[in-house]
């Protein structure tokens, strides 16, 4: 974990009501894909926890859907302002001995998978995307993961597709899965999703650093905090 | 690491400031805790930040048994605080005594405070019992005022007869000091404190966090899992400033004063409202140097009104 002062470099709208910003500063604390950063924003008390979708020697990238007070602040800033943030919390993804991985994301889940499949490019392993979203005005990072040269699924509840729905053919030749996105997802992908993979979960946080027990999930061996145990678990360790 | 005492006597201040606190027979060597929940049992602390900078170390609420704790969500914020229900998640006494607590201890060489919640007044005797028997208590945190429990916890600390039959049982049960720590969620704070010292506490422990909740407007539903949460944080300052007051009026035994401390100049009023040591718990959910920060601040403050040590400010507000 790093905590300092970062500088946005740009922050704009990426489909509707996501907005994607980019925070200059150090980023060795970022270790692994699927970790996340803990903002304080102005005039909201707790700092507010986002995934990691991007990053580089000089900062990181966070996509992020205006869905309350929070987000609604984060897409009011502009160049050059600061923020201070917690950087590189949490466990991340496990990419050892996986060949053939399947990314499974739903909506703003999507973005850490974004971040895993660029490692998993770095290496030569071509991931497939699962990806699914409300309406095509909502798609975002389906062009960026096939520039990475992913082969890219996309569903939309619109035609009244849920990446549920292509579960099973997404699934074929691949090794492993990785998923973020909405909980009832999750749920229908650890249910449903033969192969064994990892579930990115997210909460309401607090401290975002294990100290307050504010943000407890329950796996098969108790309870498992999301930021610090988590945010990723393996399917089977869930008690879903 | 900047040297408390060097960074006071080389600033406006002449002499070093004393900031030694102690509460009653504990002696710290400043009155800065963290408040029990908000510190783990010291480990994830650690990491953070020197834990040994603190005047002591309060663990997280213990039980007889093992508890998962409540639904998420478990925590939600307002303006100037936050709401948590985490519901008294921990591993049990038994663990706790066996892993946590030698780990601890093992990093942290001030005095170590356990904080125990019961469900009946037999629990809370037996959890005093417990750490009672280990070398590496120095004091116990009696919680009758935990809100996120369906049975218990606050129910022993809103009554002052059911306060004062708790602390009966625990005075009976150990020798350390018991520190009660109070309910803010009562009508007469000083009729549950005079209970508490009358049956033997060795200090009293204020305040907890107050009941609240927030509701959802997408889902029109409440935001927590549990439906209510305790509100702490900037906010309830005042209302802990004025029940420290009224408690300090009200008994003899030191006070742990806490309650939306952020800054050494709370601790400071806090100090001033009666408390001989102070609590921090939620400005350091946000801050993760907040406890420090208001260690290392707090002699160039006291400095700055003329004192040369911390305990000249305990109840100081008093006429």
């Amino acid at each position: 974990m790093r905590q300092g002062l970062y500088v946005i470099e740009s922050n704009e709208r990426v489909a509707r009501d996501v907005f994607r910003v980019r925070l200059n500063g150090p980023t060795e604390a970022i270790t692994r894909a699927g970790q996340f950063v803990n903002l304080k924003l102005d005039g909201l008390y707790l700092r507010r926890p986002f995934s990691i979708a991007d990053w580089d020697g000089e900062g990181f990238v966070i996509l992020y859907k205006i869905v309350g007070e929070g987000t609604r602040t984060l897409a009011a800033l502009s160049w050059g302002q600061r923020l201070d943030a917690l950087v590189g919390l949490g466990n991340g993804f496990d990419e050892e001995g996986c060949r053939a991985p399947l990314l499974i994301g739903g909506g703003v889940g999507v973005p850490p998978l974004f971040a895993l499949a660029k490692r998993f490019a770095k290496r030569g392993v071509k991931p497939t995307a699962l990806l699914g979203f409300a309406a095509s005005e909502d798609v975002i990072l389906a062009d960026e993961l096939r520039e990475l040269g992913c082969e890219v699924m996309v569903t939309l509840e619109t035609e009244g597709m849920r990446v549920t729905d292509r579960l099973e053919e997404a699934s074929a030749g691949r090794d492993r899965f990785y998923a973020c996105g909405p909980e009832g997802m999750l749920r229908a992908v650890k249910r449903r999703c033969i192969l064994p993979g990892q579930l990115s979960l997210e909460t309401r946080m607090a401290c975002g650093v294990g100290l307050c027990r504010g943000c407890t999930c329950l796996t098969l061996t108790g309870g498992k905090r999301i930021c610090a145990e988590g945010p990723v678990f393996d399917k089977e360790a869930l008690a879903w | 690491m900047v040297n408390i005492q060097e960074r006071a006597s080389s600033g406006f201040c002449q002499r070093p400031v004393d900031i030694s606190a102690s509460v009653g027979s504990v002696r710290l060597k400043n009155p800065i805790m963290p408040a029990s929940g908000t510190f783990g049992f010291g480990v994830e602390a650690a990491r953070l930040y020197d834990i040994n900078r603190l005047g002591g170390a309060v663990m997280k609420g213990v039980t007889v048994q093992p508890r998962l704790g409540n639904p998420l969500p478990r925590v939600t914020d307002c303006p100037s605080g936050m709401l948590n229900a985490v519901g008294l998640e921990n591993p049990g006494v038994d663990r706790v005594l066996r892993d946590a607590l030698p780990a601890l201890a093992d990093i942290y060489d001030g005095p170590i405070v356990a904080n125990i919640c019961g469900f009946t007044i037999d629990e809370y005797a037996e959890l005093a019992a417990r750490f009672d028997e280990s070398d590496l208590i120095a004091a116990l945190e009696i919680n009758v005022s935990c809100p996120n429990v369906s049975h218990g916890g606050m129910t022993f600390g809103t009554d002052a007869r059911a306060a004062g039959d708790v602390t009966r049982a625990v005075k009976r049960a150990a020798k350390k000091p018991v520190w009660v720590k109070l309910s803010p969620n009562v009508t007469d704070v000083a009729e549950i404190a005079r209970a508490c010292e009358a049956e033997g506490a060795d200090a009293l422990t204020l305040i907890n966090t107050l009941l609240g909740m927030r509701i959802d407007l997408r889902s029109r539903r409440p935001v927590l899992g549990n439906t209510f949460g305790g509100l702490s944080g900037p906010c309830v300052l005042p209302i802990a400033l004025r029940m420290v007051w009224q408690a300090y009026e009200a008994v003899k035994i030191p006070i742990v004063g806490m309650g939306g401390i952020s800054s050494a100049r709370d601790a400071v009023e806090m100090t001033l409202a009666g408390a001989s040591a102070v609590q921090v718990g939620t400005a350091g959910l946000v801050e993760p140097s907040a406890l420090v920060d208001i260690a290392d601040a707090l002699p160039d403050i006291i400095a700055g009104m003329g004192l040369d040590s911390y305990g000249a400010l305990v109840g100081a507000a008093h006429g």
